[in-house]
């Protein structure tokens, strides 16, 4: 109960009027950061870092986190109206927020988008507030051997249940694996596929790969099937938010599970990405209707979303509990701390209770402002969609080269963007999938290297990845669910076998299953 | 020492450099754009931090007129950021941060630039270098734990650090060939990750900057056992109930001679005149002045030695033989 | 959804026939899994005593490239005469997507040379005068506005620099 009265003193701290003029300043800025692509909220936070120094510290940190936030919202924009993820962790909120707004439901994956977005916020955040200490020790527990296996569970989770040809997906994903591979090795300092050409030294980021293959890439095959963007018939006006909020509470199984997927990877921490490919790929497994994702189902957009912003919020936690980041943005924000002389760690807690639960307050405030704001410009963004398309392709040609440039400041990037362009565009149109690819490109480097770490601490043998139950029970579960396809087909068939011989008996037919969306 | 005696006359210099700064001279140059300051290091990490913490109060202190950008180009551990600054020769408007990196990638990667390839500006402090250990652990003293590797097999003790063929490893091969052990090192991306492994008790020990570990020691989770400097850090504030960071005996008092401080310097492309080098010296002797800057590198435990000119080109010089020496010994060289 | 790209080939008239783009595809794809495994072996790709080596897993993922181009390479050889008739694109459709994808290049390789904003705004208004047949009003408010924009955004207010050129040395930049 102690923590409800500092939290209360907390909202006390957050709720004067200039710490509210902040939170919307930070969450403007924080949408902005987030719908250009390549800017993302680590630059962001990092960009505006100094000019906090002169501001007390617990303003300064509310702004700065309220441009995580912002930039958490603002990811899912272009991924919806253009395939282009502005954040790497609305890459998967494209495969069915895109396909959404080409059937003019733009304003409709949106408000699902930010909906889920701020209940995966806010559950991480009465995480936060509730569970800090015990959470704080089970990140601990975290070595080499666990950061792989959550790794390898996140994969497994998304793979499988391919449409596409198997020797393509399987080529597809391997392309991304390799194109991880290029540049330092972490483990040895050796320096891997790179030729003797410096501009490769940095590796091909991910996000450069997917602004190429699915925003350039999307523009061409646009311009092959006629000089118009599907969906601008879409409706641009407030009600589809308070429609769509009335269909929400029927996937309330995928948002609770993506919650709970994205605290859990918050905090141990795999970080925002993994989470939200892992969470999509779990809903895809889970649902009745696996056929629809892919093509428009709203709940591709839920699950991705609840869990991104579930695990960027809980990642904040072990950075203040122990000074670890779980992801690049709480990295910048760590950084800020100290130079505002404040030590993260578990004494924070003890020692700075202002901050801290005036921080946590302004969580709970910075997300309900921030959901409030990007819904009212919901209609603004659909109508983005109206505007011709000799006009937009263009600028978003432009805007692909900017993201592209300001990942690493390297021109080379930008000539690589076009170059993933190009293949995106061959790729579509010969069905190899590019989800696998660019999941591979994520995790192949975190993997790895976790691999060989655990590797090093074991002299070599696998064992250690059964060595306690944490990290025993992670990689059962997922050679489980990497079975899983095999599992379920077989399941399917002897379900279909005994229907088959049902109706055969009683000669009733079935229920109309199809034509539900 | 006659490091002391430079310290004063630094001082001395800064004084009378934050004097004229009030009546605001006419320098022989002065930055007409905004100046790109390069970390060749990822975001969140020491040498961004304290690229972050300039760029903040040079804007804060209005010290120059134009702002500096911080930009980081991590790739290549470093490569990248060290290359940007050797291909813009004549660049007044760009400077960079360096790690030991400076030294340590093109020596391991054979990637080609050296320090030569930059104009040296000034030395802004070093970085020291700890030995932890867990604080549940047995080893009380250095002693005990150097004693514990001697008795224990090869490979049985493991060392967390950041990085490959870094610094980090490079203290533990110091270290290896002192006891006469062999341990296991394993490389992590980032210090804040390292000093995490060793409270979750995955590794015996590290090697983490003061600033990585000081959470984890006020809260009782580490145990510092020595610090691999000359002699101990100048900082008397209790940062624990019973012990400040001048309380940490050095390696070499405990019987473990390894001796390794890291360079926070600043450097700029080849080819800019004095009269540009002579304005950033200046820019950062009056950062140097300033109590936030006091405190931060209390708080870090710098070693908070200022160098310019020829004893910065002379400390360089010899840090780059030191290293060539280390890395040669341990088999780091790329072939 | 994808019906209207199967209607556009469906039309009749040449185009580029889709088993010779599977076949280059697939076989860049062994030639890529050629250089990774080439890589990977320099590198050393066994599993040593502290576990595996820095190639170990490249080479594992080189082979797998292999393997899979070669087996796409296989099943379009197999299927050759089956897909003499499919189209990958066709030429009418071809044009449009070169309209896009050759002024990009040139986009690109404009910035190297006069910097980003005075490229965008070329790339923006060419586009649009040429594609859309604007007048000039429009065009020169999008042309110029998204540039100064972007210029605001980044150099003034963020602070992150942008590829500049011969213009904005004029002013200072």
């Amino acid at each position: 109960m102690e923590d409800i009265g500092n939290l209360m003193q907390g909202f006390a701290v957050a709720l004067t009027w200039k710490n509210l003029l902040f939170m919307l300043i930070g969450i403007l800025l924080g949408v902005l950061i987030g719908v250009l692509p390549g800017l993302g909220g680590a630059n962001g936070v990092a960009i505006l870092l100094p000019l906090t120094f002169s501001m007390p510290p617990t303003s300064a940190i509310i702004m700065l986190s309220c441009i995580y936030w912002g930039a958490l919202f603002g990811g899912a924009i272009t991924s919806i109206l253009f395939n282009i993820p502005g954040e790497p962790w609305s890459v998967a909120t494209t495969f069915d927020g895109y396909p959404m707004a080409q059937q003019g439901r733009a304003g409709e994956a949106m408000t699902a988008a930010f909906t889920s977005s701020f209940i995966g916020a806010f559950v991480a955040v009465l995480v936060i507030t509730f569970l800090a200490p015990l959470v704080a020790k089970f990140a601990l527990k975290f070595g080499p051997a666990e950061y792989f296996a959550v790794q390898f569970l996140t994969f497994c989770s998304f793979i499988g249940m391919s449409r596409e040809p198997p020797a393509k997906t399987i080529a597809a994903m391997m392309m991304g694996f390799a194109l991880a591979a290029v540049g330092l090795d972490t483990v040895t300092g050796q320096l891997r596929m790179t030729f003797g050409h410096t501009e490769l030294l940095q590796g091909f980021d991910f996000l450069i790969a997917v602004i190429g293959l699915f925003g350039l890439g999307e523009i061409l095959l646009t311009m092959e099937e006629g000089l118009a963007f599907k969906g601008a018939k879409g409706r641009i006006d407030l009600n589809i938010v308070l429609e769509t909020w009335k269909k929400l509470p029927r996937y309330w199984m995928t948002s609770l599970r993506g919650c709970l997927i994205g605290c859990w990877m918050g905090i141990t921490p795999g970080g925002a990405t993994p989470a939200s490919f892992m969470s999509y790929g779990m809903a895809r497994r889970m649902s009745k209707d696996r056929d629809s994702f892919g093509n428009g189902n709203i709940e591709g957009v839920i699950a991705p979303e609840t869990a991104a912003h579930a695990a960027g919020t809980s990642a904040l936690l072990p950075m203040l509990t122990l000074g670890i980041p779980g992801s690049p943005t709480a990295a910048v924000l760590l950084g800020g701390l100290l130079i505002w002389g404040l030590q993260p760690g578990p004494l924070l807690f003890v020692e700075k209770k202002e901050f801290v639960w005036g921080l946590i307050a302004s969580m709970y405030l910075g997300n309900i402002v921030g959901l409030l704001i990007v819904l009212t410009t919901v209609p603004w963004w659909a109508a983005i969609l109206r505007i011709p398309f000799s006009i937009i392709a263009p600028v978003i040609v432009v805007i692909c080269a900017v993201g592209a440039y300001t990942v690493h400041h390297n021109m080379f990037d930008v000539v690589m963007m076009l170059v993933f362009g190009i293949v995106g565009y061959f790729f579509k149109k010969l069905r190899y999938p590019l989800a696998p690819l660019v999941l591979a490109l994520v995790l192949g480097d975190m993997a790895e290297t976790a691999f060989r770490q655990s590797m090093l601490l074991s002299g070599g043998t696998v064992g250690i990845f059964w060595s306690n139950g944490l990290v025993g029970s992670i990689m059962t579960l997922a050679l489980v669910l990497l079975c899983w396809p095999l599992v379920s087909a077989g399941l399917d068939l002897w379900r279909k076998r005994l229907r088959a011989a049902e109706s055969a008996a009683d000669r009733t037919p079935e229920p109309a299953k199809a034509g539900k969306p | 020492m006659n490091r002391k005696i430079f310290r004063k006359a630094a001082l001395a210099a800064a004084l009378a450099a934050g004097v004229f700064a009030a009546q605001a001279p006419a320098y022989a140059w002065e930055p007409t754009k905004p100046v790109e300051f390069i970390v060749p290091a990822g975001t969140g990490g020491g040498a961004d931090q304290m690229a972050r913490f300039l760029q903040g109060v040079v804007a804060k202190h209005n010290l120059m007129k134009q702002p500096f950008v911080v930009v980081n180009k991590s790739g290549g551990a470093g490569a990248e950021g060290f290359l940007d600054v050797k291909n813009a020769k004549g660049e007044p408007h760009k400077v960079i941060i360096t790690l030991s990196n400076l030294f340590t990638t093109p020596l391991a990667t054979g990637v080609p630039f050296n320090w030569k390839d930059l104009t040296p500006v000034a030395m802004l402090a070093l970085d020291e270098f700890v030995l932890w250990v867990n604080a549940e652990a047995p080893y009380k003293t250095a002693a005990d734990y150097v004693n514990a590797l001697k008795a224990g097999n090869a490979g049985q003790y493991k060392m967390a650090g950041t990085g490959s063929k870094q610094e980090d490893q490079i203290i533990t091969v110091a270290l290896e060939k002192t006891v006469g052990k062999k341990m296991t090192y394993v490389p992590f991306k980032g210090g804040g990750d390292v000093a995490v492994q060793l409270v979750g008790k995955h590794v015996d020990s590290t090697v983490n900057n003061p600033i990585e570990a000081i959470a984890h020691w006020r809260s009782g989770a580490l145990r510092p056992l020595c610090v691999f400097d000359g002699k101990p850090m100048p900082y008397p504030t209790k940062v624990t109930a019973t012990m400040s960071w001048q309380d940490i005996p050095t390696c070499k008092s405990a019987g473990l001679d390894v001796e390794y401080v890291m360079l926070r310097g600043i450097f700029m492309p080849a080819g800019v005149g004095q009269d540009v080098v002579d304005f950033y010296i200046d820019l950062f002797k009056k950062v140097r002045e300033l109590p936030e800057w006091k405190k931060y590198t209390e708080d870090a435990a710098f070693n908070t030695t200022f160098m310019t000119g020829k004893d910065y080109v002379e400390w360089v010089t010899k840090a780059e033989a030191t290293h060539r020496q280390l890395m040669q010994e341990a088999g780091f060289l790329a072939k | 959804m994808s019906d209207n790209a199967q209607g556009g080939t469906a039309a009749g008239g040449g185009g580029l026939a889709t088993r010779w783009v599977e076949l280059v595809v697939a076989l860049l794809i062994v030639a890529g899994g050629a250089v990774v495994v080439t890589d990977s072996l320099r590198l050393g790709a066994k599993w040593g005593s502290d576990g595996p080596e820095a190639g170990y897993f490249p080479f594992l993922v080189g082979s797998a490239l292999l393997l899979s181009g070669g087996w796409i390479v296989a099943n379009v050889l197999w299927r050759w005469r089956k897909l003499a008739s499919s189209v990958f694109v066709e030429w009418s459709a071809l044009k449009p997507v070169l309209m896009m994808l050759l002024p990009s290049i040139a986009y690109v390789v404009l910035i190297k040379f006069i910097g980003l904003y005075v490229a965008s705004a070329i790339f923006i208004g060419a586009f649009m005068v040429w594609r859309g047949k604007y007048g000039a009003l429009p065009t020169a408010s999008v042309a110029l506005g998204v540039p100064v924009a972007l210029f605001l955004l980044f150099e003034i207010w963020f602070l992150v620099p942008l590829p500049k050129g011969p213009l904005e040395h004029l002013i200072g930049y």
